[in-house]
């Protein structure tokens, strides 16, 4: 029998990887596959906690979870191939046109 | 027993391979470790008798969401950004930031595990019939976020759609 703890231990190494890829990388798209590990990792949580309060509730709301990451995945690929189409660029740090 | 070699063998191939895909110099590449990792997260949903979110994680995560990834990447060209550097500047800033917040999660988790009441946590299912208990809930309680997700999906289809167009007249 698995303690609760350690599926939120997981969540929380997987939620710094992700993190850490959003800070640190500059091409855009490794940057939308680690807010989809941010994602995993709440999934995770919730499903633990559903799990441990013995409630279906978490299992529906890590589906909503999914369904969000459906939308944001789609909209933001659009928005990097609009962004390649004008700027050439993939990199986060070279889209600067708002920065004073 | 069993589950417990189960449950640490997926988070080792989970944990692993999402450090690939965020150190992976090729973005194909970092796409096939962020599928192993979306799998091993599905196993860990499969230990805690999340039959169903195991199906919609493979169905959707892996068979929707890193195809549309993968059709992107061949629409644009890497070959430029490959020869440059990977990370940003601030990369230093930012993993020590990062490690301070995950020291900062897991010793909350660590102190406080009495005060969630995380100690109890029963060995069998959440219910009997896993799809069913999440379908009822799903259709019952949650109708109106159900709708409302759906609108969602709906808007950011559109979206998707505008802004991947060529021109808008």
């Amino acid at each position: 029998m698995i303690p609760t703890q350690y599926y939120l231990f997981l969540g929380t190494a997987l939620f710094t990887i992700g993190v850490i890829g959003v800070l640190t990388r500059r091409n855009v798209i490794v940057i939308l596959m680690s807010i989809e590990l941010i994602l995993n990792a709440v999934n995770i949580n919730l499903v633990a906690f559903s799990r441990n309060f013995q409630a279906v509730d978490g299992q529906v709301f890590a589906i909503f979870v999914i369904t969000d990451a459906a939308a944001e995945a789609a909209v933001g690929l659009g928005l990097i191939i609009a962004l390649f189409r004008n700027k050439e660029t993939v990199n986060a740090d070279e889209i600067d046109l708002l920065k004073w | 027993m069993l589950a417990q070699i189960a449950f640490f063998f997926l988070s080792a191939v989970a944990l692993v391979s999402a450090v690939m895909v965020i150190t992976r110099r090729n973005a194909v590449h970092s796409i096939i470790w962020l599928i192993v990792t979306l799998f091993s997260v599905g196993g860990v949903f499969l230990t805690l008798h999340a039959e169903f979110l195991f199906a919609v994680q493979v169905i959707l995560y892996v068979g929707g969401i890193m195809v549309l990834f993968l059709f992107v990447v061949m629409l644009v060209n890497l070959d430029v950004s490959l020869k440059q550097a990977q990370f940003s500047r601030q990369w230093l800033v930012a993993l020590v930031t990062a490690l301070v917040l995950m020291a900062e999660l897991a010793y909350g988790i660590y102190r406080g595990h009495t005060g969630f009441a995380l100690a109890e946590a029963s060995a069998a299912p959440v219910s009997a019939g896993n799809t069913q208990a999440v379908g009822l809930a799903l259709y019952q309680d949650y109708m109106l976020a159900v709708e409302i997700a759906s609108i969602l999906l709906l808007v950011a289809m559109v979206g998707a759609v505008i802004m991947a167009k060529r021109k808008i007249e």
